[in-house]
């Protein structure tokens, strides 16, 4: 199908289109340089904002933790229901939504490739089921390999090609694509009943630490050229005085980086940016992480916004969902997944007029607005743990516009509101810098060559705002460009328009991309490791990986690693 | 007014987008009369399933003559008027509602005035489990407002409520007042065993005969009357049980000396 997109203002910022009116056309699901415009169907974007689709780093949305949280909740489905129509399947959900309304709510917004990050190796089938049932959208996942057993003794014998031979192998059974480390060696600590507090803590049983682990995994990555950083939830997250740890875990690599690709990506940073002592003298971190990361060039991270609204947290990180349950006095869950990690929900009501989720609220923004660099940090509210994934087109007006900072400002807790970085800080994004932080960066950032752009080659995954940059300034008119983000005008997912006016007009199957990195010798699967699969697994080393039939549809990306 | 008689008995779930006088509130008759309705999985019209009349022009109040058991939702989220239902009523009557008055002449489904915030329910039949307790997993009990049954009512009435009164003239199930943490609920009748189970704070008052206390509830004192509401005040004497003390509760279970002689153990320990 030939498609055209006429006369949007293009914002791409990987080629550095900066709101230029131009046309794009598309043929055979990919972006090319010009068509036959008289058999082309048209798409007529005059006075509309074009951009690549939104890609979406980190955003729980699949696996046995994800739906875990949706059993928890029926009070969460109940309150928000899309019935079917002839063309969509019918589905529930706030913030824990079902896999199909899921990829639809997506859609609608203009997003076309999203990451499920923390997939527990011994659940990848169950992940990519739920992501096979999630349309609209393509999808990749990363696994959790920080607190695996064989991760842990291979560091502590300081083998790291052997180690990098076994992460390859990992990613390609799992059908993974980055390394998740969260928490790094507390969640072993875990299962004892233990947690690590600093880098430098020994992980029970294990002759290892988490800087070991942290950079350990962070030279495997690099071995194994693999196109995103190793992706670090920090340890001690959401405790006040964390953003120490923060800073630590971003300078433990720095000798690690090679020069302008970037060696780690510090996930939902706003978790790990507190200062104080506790939770009454709670300050925000910013300024010290902003400052660092902008005098280095090795580290990416993404927001992990908080959005004043019912949610439910999930994350791998046990020990700190088992205080936030004692915190709130919620009801929870709390699992300890083997050998491999541990998770936990508790569902969580940011209030404005609480003091601690109010400075949440301002860190998360400070983050964005100090780091100089967009290319550096994305916009994420760690969906669900910060808020739903819908609610992103409010961070864009905060982002956008100071008035609509200072009105939401206005009704927060006041104490926080006297204590925050924001009144200060004046800057504006444009709609080029929104782009960068919605989709180029996020798409560079992952290595997906196809993504986030719009030149000759790339995926044709195009999104449409109707909102006119020429006429409307978002920084007063925010609510406008807010309602614009809301609902996109179109969406394309592989030049098929698939939203049309913030409705479905046709369901289509996302792919799933995973890597096959190819090392000069395969990974020894030795009778050792079959045996302790059969002593400590509840899963025969057989039936462990995931077979490419697995995926619906299935996009392997062929590496070739160093070891 | 507005009156609704239904076309034919039910027989699929009925949700309509809403039944109530905040909604129906400045439509002419053909307006309401084209309101969305689902009937199962089909959405239909409400003139499809209810003829539509208009009684009175100007008064703020429906009234709904015939079985409606199948109907859910009716006067979810009212605020303002009346609901007047000749017939039996069915699931989340009166949901989140914030205000005005829903009577029914008949008997009435499960959760009727869940999440409620404020107004009145009046029932004169029996009503199905879980009255004004929340939709399952929500903590969200209710809020305020008053609910008067004058049959008998199932398990869990009366669940996680915050503030507000439930007056049952007849007997109500297991589990009543389970997990509140303020307000009333009176019982005239009989109360099934595990009332007050888990409650943190508020009174619940046990008028006939109350076929166990849980072991984690103590004993207080016992009472000559205590008052339910304004104006209704129940004559003893009463036990006076605190609990539940699993939870570290401090709410008071009131039951009747004269009826539960069964109980008369627990005197000794006062």
């Amino acid at each position: 199908m030939e498609l055209l997109v006429k006369n949007g203002f293009v914002y791409d910022p990987i080629n550095g289109v900066d709101g230029e009116k131009m046309d794009i056309a598309v043929k055979d699901r990919k972006i090319v340089e010009k068509l036959n415009e008289r058999k082309a169907r048209k798409i007529d974007a005059s006075g509309m904002i074009v951009m690549p689709g939104g890609v979406d780093i980190h955003t729980h949305i699949a696996g046995s933790e994800v739906n875990t949280g949706r059993l928890l909740r029926p009070e969460d489905h109940f309150k928000d229901v899309e019935p079917k129509t002839p063309k969509t399947r019918s589905g529930v959900g706030h913030s824990i939504p079902s896999t199909f309304t899921t990829g639809y709510r997506y859609a609608r917004m203009g997003y076309t490739t999203i990451m499920n990050p923390s997939m527990p190796p011994l659940e990848a089938k169950h992940t990519h089921e739920e992501l096979n049932d999630t349309p609209m959208l393509d999808k990749a996942t990363y696994p959790l390999l920080g607190d695996w057993w064989f991760v842990l003794e291979y560091l502590g014998q300081g083998q790291i090609e052997e180690l990098a031979r076994h992460v390859a192998w990992m990613l390609t059974t799992t059908k993974g694509y980055a390394i998740k480390i969260v928490n790094p060696g507390g969640l072993e600590a875990w299962g004892f009943g233990q947690n690590v507090h600093s880098l430098d803590d020994q992980v029970p049983c294990f002759c290892v630490t988490p800087r070991e682990i942290i950079r350990g995994l962070c030279k495997v990555n690099k071995l194994l050229n693999l196109p995103h950083t190793i992706h670090v939830h920090t340890n001690n997250l959401g405790q006040p005085g964390n953003y120490t740890t923060a800073l630590e875990t971003m300078r433990c690599v720095e000798d690690l980086a090679s020069e302008d690709k970037p060696a780690i990506h510090i996930t939902h940073c706003q978790f790990s940016c507190f200062k104080g002592d506790d939770w009454r003298t709670l300050e925000s971190g910013a300024k010290e992480i902003a400052s660092y990361v902008n005098r280095h060039s090795h580290v990416t991270m993404d927001m992990g916004q908080v959005i004043f609204a019912d949610t439910t947290t999930m994350t791998a990180d046990g020990p700190f969902q088992f205080g936030l349950s004692e915190l709130t006095g919620n009801k929870w869950v709390n699992h300890d997944v083997e050998t491999e990690t541990s998770a936990g929900i508790v569902p969580f009501k940011y209030r404005r007029k609480s003091y601690v989720h109010a400075i949440q609220w301002s860190i998360g923004l400070e983050l964005a607005l100090l780091i100089e660099d967009p290319w550096k940090i994305f916009m994420t509210t760690d969906h669900p743990n910060g808020g739903p994934f819908t609610y992103y087109p409010r961070i864009i007006a905060w982002l956008m516009s100071r008035k609509a900072r200072e009105a939401t400002m206005k009704r927060i807790n006041p104490r926080a509101r006297s204590r925050s970085l924001l009144p200060s800080i004046t800057r504006e994004m444009g709609f080029y810098e929104l782009a960068i932080m919605t989709r180029a960066g996020q798409a560079r950032a992952l290595g997906l060559e196809g993504k986030g752009h719009l030149g000759v080659g790339a995926d044709a995954d195009i999104a449409i705002y109707n909102v006119n940059p020429e006429t409307t300034d978002p920084a007063r008119k925010y609510k406008t460009v807010r309602k614009a983000f809301k609902h996109a005008a179109y969406t394309i997912k592989n030049g098929e328009i698939v939203v049309k006016n913030d409705e479905i007009i046709k369901h289509v199957e996302g792919a799933t991309v995973w890597l096959d990195v190819q090392t000069s010798e395969r990974a020894e699967t030795t009778e050792e490791m079959k045996r302790k699969f059969r002593e400590y697994w509840t899963v025969e080393y057989e039936n462990y990986p995931v077979t490419e039939e697995y995926l619906e549809i299935s996009h392997p990306k062929t590496l070739k690693a160093d070891v | 007014m507005i009156n609704l008689y239904p076309l034919m008995q039910f027989k699929l779930p009925i949700t309509p987008e809403g039944i109530s006088p905040d909604l129906f509130q400045g439509k002419k008759r053909e307006e309401i009369a084209e309101l969305k309705i689902w009937e199962g999985n089909r959405q239909k019209t409400l003139k499809e399933l209810f003829k539509v009349e208009e009684a009175k022009a100007g008064e703020m109040s429906i009234a709904i003559h015939g079985d409606v058991s199948k109907v859910r939702r009716i006067g979810a989220f009212m605020t303002v008027g009346e609901i007047v239902i000749n017939g039996n009523a069915g699931m989340h009557l009166g949901e989140e509602m914030k205000g005005g008055k829903i009577i029914v002449n008949g008997n009435v489904g499960g959760w009727a005035g869940s999440m409620m915030r404020g107004g009145e329910i009046e029932i004169h039949g029996n009503v199905s489990d879980y009255l004004g307790a929340p939709y399952r997993g929500s903590n969200e009990g209710i809020y305020g407002g008053r609910i008067v049954v004058h049959g008998n009512v199932g398990n869990e009435a009366g669940a996680r409520m915050k503030k507000g009164i439930l007056k049952i003239y007849g007997s109500a199930g297991q589990f009543a007042g389970f997990r509140m943490h303020d307000g009333t609920i009176y019982v005239q009748k009989d109360c099934q065993a595990r009332a007050g189970a888990c409650m943190v704070n508020g009174k619940i008052v046990v008028g006939g005969l109350l076929e166990s206390i849980l072991p984690t509830f103590t004993i207080d004192s016992v009472k000559a009357k205590v008052k339910v509401e304004e104006g209704e005040t129940v004559e003893g004497p009463l036990y006076v049980f605190l609990g539940d003390l699993a939870e570290s509760g401090n709410g008071k279970l009131y039951v009747s000396k004269e009826k539960n002689p069964h109980l008369s153990d627990h005197e000794k320990l006062l």
